[in-house]
């Protein structure tokens, strides 16, 4: 009861002040620890946690944790770590350290139920001034779980002192959802309109869980509850968009490459899907050259593959696709049997089995927007990628010679030549261009999913819906029709699974087609007509 | 009288077909009465076999009657093939009863092992045969009609009508998977016991099998021929090589189109009814892009547009599949993508090119 009345009133003002009774009930209190008596123990801990010394924390950690002993010759604390089978007890004042094979001469202190939630609150408190950022998150977030009133009476007295804006949110939260219970109308009223403005899923819970003592507050309640949950609902259809548009980064990145060989030069290349796997194939090499420094061995795949890609698409061009020009169908039959051939090799050198390419560092974790909404950094990361490719790519085609050729020759290839254009060296180029960037693209892919020989059969249908959603010979277009893709496929994808979705997607562009058989961004001119 | 004028101009044809003739009379022969350890038995196995490539041959001749004269490369005739398949899976699921593991009379073993109540509406009907033949044809019909009317209606011609059939086979391969589709999902429908009463593990059903499977291409290959020499033939010919022409002239294109498309999924459809007893199980897998495409190949290597080239490349690289995947595993994938290569930049008029090539030099 003294206890109780110390916590509510007195002590909050003391707690950082280490007074000289103080110091003389804290070796008290170190001691009662290693007592029997376990009311004696609870005792100890709330001096100790009042107290606030540097031991306290990790004390009381390791008695949470069950690894506090002390020595059954002068009852001395001491902490233990077990190291590849043999016991080290380190003590926790004065003494000498002593690792030995066995646990004898030490005994633990034990602790109980009551006990245990005695501490995990004493360690909230204190985890409440701790340096660390996420500690003193962690531990407002454990209050939330169960707010009480002794809690409120601590927060509020460092939530002043918190620099931090996403922990004092979270504390403001916990200190509204306890004015929520005081027996105040007035007070609910307030805490009410505080917790509207809360992401926090205990807001939710405890306005969910409240009973309004008359029908003005109860509208006010439901109202805020509405409000959370609407807020929720757009946090959560902005996460959807984001996935959309992560999804459909990869899809544009997939298809772009093919937007030039099949927009731009007509050719329809099945072996499309076999370039992007090669991508993949480069990054897992050059992981395993550079072992040591797998952040920066992403970014030396993409220039590799790029290389790597573009060659073997030049060679494809160079042997297969250039004597078949203007006989669309032939090239699709012959490009597809390259693909078995290239795939085929892969599975020769590389062996069936799907390889991992390990994600770096810097990609994995997420940012944190607010309580809702988190965004991972290789999402984010593969937009940024696809888009700067895109950026790229516009680039080359609109500012440089070769993509100034390039235009010329897909226009009218006989007026080309004529002016001076080498019109087989440009195919050649450009080929090599398409199959470089599906290489890079399959550098993207390669961090999301497993690298196999069959990678790049399962995009190569999405690539060809994607240009031909978007209309042959546009660029822009394929951005589009990728993005808007993605998203499709991620808004339907809650409420028709993944398989559904996507078959729902096929039928769409099906259909589509039928309607506008020339895309979204059909080309204009004279070399739309056939 | 009318089978002898439709053959006169035929001589490959004329051949053909006496070949199969010779073959469907050899083959039981073999087969039957030949004792096991003479070195002229065949085995069943082998039947079995020769029946699978007969079956792949029907479907080779339905893909050239719209490739080869009609100029619409399907690469999704496999999805017709699966579902003429699976609409006869359907039938022989049903005839298993209770012989299945689970023993129920009326639910196939996985919608038991799916802890499903009762038949869902589409499965009912296939325990007759009359109606699961019906099946075999009106299902691969109506989605090539459903089909042909959108995409032929609007125009959509060459290589974008060649990537959406694609996208057909494969949206169809993805929904099979799903076990929710009550088609058996990942696995399929296998088990099957017995067809009409006949057990399918009998050698002498195997023969049955392997002869209809036999006269089902003859009376094809006749229906077929029949059709390009036709008016209707020369109509769709005229479409493949100049299809504004056609239309300024007055025939409706889409019509046309429509028609041999629909016919062609139905062949394709029976192709698949026979081939799925005799393999034994028809899964998802039959839908995948990969077997239509293959498709595709056995008529380039055969030599398009001539039906019988199909015929033989079909028969020709199914046989080489079957060599090389047992004998050199490793090797086939690359002889198939190599193929490809050069029969498209060597070979445009395929195999039989080759014989014609050598006749007009003469």
């Amino acid at each position: 009861m003294l206890l109780l009345f110390f916590l509510f009133t007195g002590f909050v003002p003391q707690l950082l002040a280490n007074t000289s009774t103080g110091e003389a009930s804290l070796q008290e209190a170190w001691k009662a620890l290693t007592d029997k008596s376990y009311s004696k123990k609870e005792k100890a801990i709330t001096l100790i946690a009042r107290q606030n010394t540097a031991d306290a924390y990790p004390v009381m950690k390791a008695m949470l944790d069950g690894k506090l002993y002390f020595s059954t010759r002068d009852k001395t604390l001491f902490v233990l770590k077990e190291q590849d089978g043999n016991y080290a007890f380190t003590p926790l004042f004065a003494g000498q350290a002593v690792t030995q094979e066995s646990k004898r001469g030490f005994k633990k202190v034990k602790i109980n139920n009551r006990l245990r939630t005695r501490l995990r609150q004493a360690l909230a408190l204190l985890q409440l001034q701790h340096e660390d950022k996420k500690l003193r998150l962690a531990a407002v977030q454990e209050l939330l779980k169960n707010p009480d009133s002794k809690a409120a009476n601590l927060i509020r007295d460092v939530v002043e002192k918190e620099t931090d804006t996403e922990i004092r949110t979270a504390m403001h939260t916990l200190l509204a959802v306890i004015q929520l219970e005081s027996p105040n109308e007035n007070e609910q009223r307030e805490a009410i309109k505080k917790l509207a403005d809360s992401l926090n899923p205990s807001a939710l819970n405890a306005l969910t869980a409240y009973q309004p003592p008359n029908t003005a507050l109860k509208k006010l309640a439901n109202a805020a509850i509405q409000k959370i949950n609407d807020r929720r609902d757009n946090y959560a259809r902005a996460e959807t968009i984001f996935f959309g548009l992560s999804l459909g980064s990869v899809l544009a990145l997939a298809a772009i490459g093919l937007a030039i060989t099949f927009g731009v030069m007509g050719v329809i290349n099945m072996a499309h899907g076999e370039l992007i796997m090669i991508g993949a194939y480069t990054t897992y090499v050059i992981q395993l050259l550079m072992p040591e420094h797998i952040g920066i061995s992403v970014i030396v795949a993409i220039p590799a593959a790029f290389i790597v890609s573009g060659l073997v698409g030049m060679a494809i061009e160079l042997t297969v696709i250039r004597h078949l020009y203007g006989r669309p169908l032939e090239t699709l039959l012959a490009t597809f049997g390259v693909s078995l051939v290239l795939q085929q090799t892969v599975r020769s050198i590389f062996s069936p089995l799907n390889r991992s390419v390990e994600t770096p560092q810097w990609m994995s974790g997420a940012f944190q927007i607010n309580e809702v909404l988190a965004l991972t950094w290789n999402r984010f990361y593969i937009i940024i990628f696809c888009l700067a490719v895109f950026v790229a790519l516009i680039l080359v085609m609109k500012k440089t010679l070769l993509g100034l050729q390039v235009r010329a020759v897909s226009q009218n290839r006989l007026m080309a030549r004529a002016m001076g254009v080498r019109s087989k060296w440009v195919d050649a180029l450009t080929f090599g261009l398409g199959s470089g960037i599906a290489g890079m693209a399959g550098v993207a892919l390669s961090l999301l999913t497993n690298v196999g020989p069959n990678l790049g059969q399962s995009y190569i249908i999405d690539s060809f819906m994607v240009v031909v959603f978007g209309g042959v010979g546009n660029l822009w277009g394929t951005l589009v029709a990728g993005m808007s893709l993605g998203v499709i496929n991620k808004v339907l994808e809650p409420w028709a699974g993944a398989v559904l979705a996507k078959i729902l997607v096929l039928v769409f562009i099906i259909l589509f087609i039928q309607k506008r058989p020339t895309g979204l961004f059909p080309q204009r001119g004279r070399a739309a007509e056939d | 009288m009318f089978m002898l004028d439709l053959l006169r101009n035929d001589k490959p044809g004329s051949w053909m077909l006496a070949t199969l003739l010779v073959v469907s009379i050899a083959v039981p022969v073999l087969n039957l009465l030949v004792p096991e350890g003479s070195i002229f038995h065949l085995s069943t196995y082998t039947v079995t076999l020769l029946g699978k490539y007969l079956t792949y041959a029907l479907l080779a001749l339905a893909a050239d009657l719209v490739w080869g004269y009609l100029g619409i490369l399907s690469l999704g005739h496999g999805a017709f093939f699966a579902l003429g398949g699976y609409a006869m899976g359907m039938y022989l699921m049903r005839q298993i009863g209770e012989r299945g593991v689970y023993g129920d009379p009326l639910l196939p073993d996985f919608m038991v092992f799916l802890n499903w109540q009762e038949l869902p509406w589409f499965w009912h009907g296939f325990d007759q045969f009359w109606f699961a033949a019906l099946m075999v044809l009106l299902v691969p019909g109506l989605l090539a009609y459903v089909f042909g009317y959108l995409a032929f209606r609007s125009r959509v011609t060459g290589v974008y009508l060649s990537i959406i059939t694609q996208a057909m086979t494969y949206a169809l391969m993805l929904a099979f998977f799903r076990n929710e589709m009550g088609f058996g999902g990942n696995n399929g429908l296998t088990d099957f016991k017995d067809l009409l009463g006949f057990d399918l593990r009998a050698d002498s059903t195997r023969i049955g099998l392997f002869l209809a499977s036999t006269a089902a291409l003859a009376i094809a290959y006749l229906g077929t021929r029949y059709i390009v020499s036709s008016r209707l033939g020369l109509a769709s010919v005229a479409i493949r090589d100049a299809e504004s022409r056609t239309r300024f002239i007055g025939y409706r294109v889409e019509n046309i189109k429509l028609w041999m498309f629909v016919f062609s999924a139905m062949l394709a459809g029976v192709a698949g009814a026979l081939y799925v007893p005799q393999v034994g199980i028809i899964n998802p897998g039959e839908f995948s892009p990969l077997n239509s495409i293959e498709l595709i190949i056995w008529v380039a290597i055969g030599g398009r547009g001539t039906l019988y080239g199909a015929v033989i490349g079909a028969l020709l690289v199914n046989y080489a599949k079957t060599y090389f995947t047992a004998a050199l595993p490793e090797i086939w994938l690359f002889a198939l993508g190599g193929l490809f290569i050069l029969v498209t930049l060597y070979l445009p008029k395929g195999i039989v090119g080759l014989r014609r090539m050598r006749e007009a030099r003469a």
